[in-house]
């Protein structure tokens, strides 16, 4: 993170069109479900950009992977210059993520819960009293404990835990759901904001219209897969499975081979195992 | 031999190696349908003959111990599960620690395998133990340091295997149990030494009072039941380990076959009549919610 | 590392502070423990006196994986586990900072143990220094080891049976320590106790060290 304070790159002309996120032919999985199942995108600094897609298609699970938490199992991912396949850890720091769930204490106070993420990311105390009355939790709302809120207010809790961090990539996950008008406003321009300052955006969203008006463009998601408008789905060739085969020194490696090389030579029909 | 519910899956993309070429699913050799091989089908012959010449040696032709009288025969099993299964948390110790270091599935499934057949040796050795006590001291327990510590790995195990059940998430399937299995014998380890050290407070009597002038048939019996043992424990390792790979290949499998179906999923949302793509392994089972 | 596990362990000491669930429900069971047992070894024939340090270490057993179990819980939670993988914590420093706040509500309750064990069982202490050393390493012993298999457990959904199952044979060496040092601290014969609090500093120790090599791996799976 930059340590004077501006963590935001400069918009250079060089700078402009600097991928932030590229992902091709990316699988992801929960459990054994492919909520992923072959993905393209690529977002530059400074987009908006708006994931839509039905609840199943895989929205949530695209984010996490953006965030460096969900593995990717096949393809390439490269965030904020980072290989994820390689190693997913080092870009958390620089992502904000506002999921479904607040990650809020239940027993601490908002003013406690802000101070706790923020110290967590090593932020600064200006920003963490600036991004708290960002949000409009001044005031009363302040030494209030996380539990005893409105959903709305802890959502505004989890923005403010966002914002301390001033990530370079805001992942947000429905972030107007459970917020008034007053507040959606206020997200609005505070995500304005932020890419003016040089952050890049991701959201997934239902309220397809407020969200169209906000973003650059619009990306639409269908059952694990990248639709562009009017095309096929995109994705890698399938029956493609990842390196899972026993290496030299595992313990499957000779008798897996061996075993292959005798029912080639004699023949043995086995059962495909379906 | 034991079938416990699938156990393994395809593992997540913190593969160290390079990504290897993909074979199609359609030129993949057919599954073997049995666990044998050349190689364990004459460890199983070795293994039984070895049982046999144990079982004749120690229940026929060595004499009774001048202590112990016939109960020591049962010595002649006991010494060597307990052995045996101290060799099987061994190896899942190391095999948990080989799969944290080079997450390649096979030290997994051998991890699991060596807890399994630890946990059956363990509860021969503890009843051979019981019923050795019985005309001995005339109780079926005692608080001695082995049994005792015996019974805790006992325990351990049961812990270790309810986890691996409980794992259903197979993309972090392993890291826990890996770890738990990482620890076990170092816990063996401190839990042993603590349970010696509590009892020789109280001076015992051990249940393992071989006199050092054993020798004759008695010794024979012994090594024969070390022999037996081994061979037995060996052939139970090799299948038990192909069994779970066999049922990790098996997990891996749907994958494709979930990849296919979900695609095909997107491409009939997106109004295309049938996916342009081609399935893979066909009878495609259904997507999981 | 230090300091972000002086922040979790302000974190989750501030919790506790809080929502008092040590204080108004994991403290009375300990007391409740002792009575039971009171109850089930008749207490007029001396027997209570003679076993006073194996059942004052059996009730710290039980309410500890109480605490323990609160304690893992809090970092469950989706949301919140996530934030941590995202916050730039070091794993470490979680682990220490979430065994050191375990270890203050353990030797919290100790000393109310040691206080009930002193009133119902009549007990007198004697030999305070290896007490209190018995005391702090055998807390430290459960912290360590009870917070890194509380992470190992984490996200069952039968955590609760299961961190029991797993833990307490973990503990079985911490348990015969600790009771033999109280043993030799009440009998007057200290000397024999301080190789057993040895015993407890020497497992506290490498439990520390495991936890913090291992609890970033366990914080990973998904």
């Amino acid at each position: 993170m930059d340590p004077e304070g501006d963590h935001y790159p400069r918009n250079t002309p060089g700078n402009a069109m600097e991928s932030v996120v590229h992902l091709h032919a990316a699988v992801a999985l929960l459990g054994r479900f492919p909520a992923l199942a072959g993905v393209d995108l690529d977002v530059a600094r400074g987009e908006i950009v708006l994931l839509s897609g039905a609840n199943g298609a895989g929205k949530t699970t695209l984010l996490r992977v953006c965030a460096g938490l969900v593995p990717i199992v096949r393809g390439e991912a490269v965030v904020l210059g980072h290989d994820l396949r390689h190693d997913p850890r080092p870009v958390r720091h620089r992502v904000g993520l506002l999921g479904h769930a607040t990650g809020l204490y239940d027993d601490l106070t908002v003013e406690e819960n802000v101070r706790f993420w923020g110290r967590a990311a090593r932020a600064a105390r200006a920003d963490v009293e600036a991004a708290m009355a960002l949000v409009g939790l001044d005031g009363r709302l302040r030494t209030v404990a996380a539990g005893k809120l409105s959903a709305g207010q802890r959502r505004r809790t989890s923005l403010a835990c966002l914002l301390a961090r001033r990530p370079e990539l805001w992942l947000l996950d429905e972030p107007h759901a459970g917020l008034d008008a007053d507040a959606r406003d206020q997200l609005d321009q505070l995500i304005v904001q932020a890419v003016s300052q040089g952050a890049t955006v991701v959201l997934a969203s239902h309220e397809l219209d407020r969200a169209r008006a906000l973003a650059h463009r619009t990306v639409e998601l269908v059952a694990g897969t990248i639709v562009p408008a009017g095309g096929e789905p995109a994705g890698g060739e399938p029956g493609a499975a990842a390196g899972d085969e026993p290496e030299h020194g595992d313990p499957a490696h000779g008798w897996l081979e061996h075993g292959e090389r005798a029912r080639g030579r004699h023949g043995e029909g086995a059962s495909h195992v379906a | 031999m034991t079938t416990s519910p699938p156990a393994g899956s395809p593992t997540a993309g913190t593969d160290a190696g390079p990504d290897r070429p993909d074979r199609p699913a359609s030129t993949r050799p057919p599954a073997p349908a049995h666990t044998g091989s050349r190689g364990s089908r004459v460890l199983g012959v070795a293994a039984l003959a070895a049982v046999a010449l144990a079982t004749l040696y120690g229940l026929v032709l060595s004499p009774a111990d001048v202590e112990m009288q016939d109960s020591v025969r049962l010595m002649y099993i006991h010494v060597p599960t307990a052995v045996f299964a101290y060799v099987g948390c061994f190896i899942t110790t190391v095999a948990s620690a080989l799969w944290l270091r080079k997450r390649t599935p096979g030290w997994d499934v051998l991890a699991g395998a060596g807890a399994e057949i630890g946990l059956v040796l363990i509860v021969v050795t503890l009843a051979t133990g019981s019923l050795w006590g019985r005309p001995t001291w005339g109780t079926y327990w005692t608080w001695d340091a082995r049994l005792t510590s015996t019974a805790l790995l006992a325990v351990m195990l049961v812990g270790y295997l309810a986890l691996r059940r409980l794992e259903d998430d197979p993309s972090s399937r392993s890291a826990r149990p890996a770890v738990l299995g990482l620890l076990l014998v170092p816990n063996v380890v401190i839990v042993n030494r603590s349970v010696e050290w509590w009892r020789s407070l109280h001076q015992d009597p051990t249940i393992t009072r071989l006199d050092p002038q054993i020798d004759g048939d008695l010794l024979v019996s012994l090594m024969l039941g070390f022999l037996a043992t081994g061979l037995v424990f060996a052939w139970l390792l090799i299948h038990r380990f192909r069994v779970g790979w066999l049922e990790h290949q098996a997990e891996r499998l749907d994958l494709d076959a979930a990849l296919a179906a979900r695609r095909a999923e997107a491409g009939a949302v997106a109004g295309r009549a049938g996916s342009a793509e081609p399935s893979g392994p066909s009878g495609v089972s259904g997507v999981p919610a | 590392m230090w300091r972000d596990a002086g922040l979790v362990a302000q974190r989750d000491l501030r919790i506790e502070l809080r929502s008092r669930v040590t204080t108004n429900q994991v403290a009375p069971f300990a007391l409740l423990v002792l009575l039971l047992f009171a109850f089930a070894l008749d207490p007029d024939r001396g027997l209570l006196e003679r076993v006073t340090p194996g059942l004052y270490w059996t009730a710290v057993l039980f309410s500890g994986l109480l605490a323990l179990g609160r304690s893992a819980a809090l970092d469950e939670v989706d949301g919140t586990r996530d934030a941590l993988r995202l916050s730039g914590l070091d794993p470490a420093g979680v682990f220490l900072g979430k065994a050191a706040a375990v270890a203050a509500q353990l030797l919290a309750l100790e000393a109310l143990l040691a206080l009930g064990v002193a009133v119902l069982y009549d007990a007198e202490p004697a030999s305070a220094v290896l007490l209190l050393a018995t005391c702090v390493a055998a807390t430290a012993a459960v912290a360590a080891a009870g917070t890194l298999y509380g992470a190992l457990v984490g996200g069952f959904r039968v955590r609760e049976t299961l961190l029991p199952l797993v833990l307490l044979p973990v503990l079985a060496p911490v348990l015969i320590g600790a009771t033999r040092a109280f043993e030799a601290a009440l009998g007057g014969a200290a000397a024999d106790g301080w190789p057993w609090c040895g015993l407890l500093a020497g497992f506290a120790i490498v439990y520390s060290v495991a936890g913090a090599l291992a609890y970033g791996t366990l914080l990973e799976d998904t």
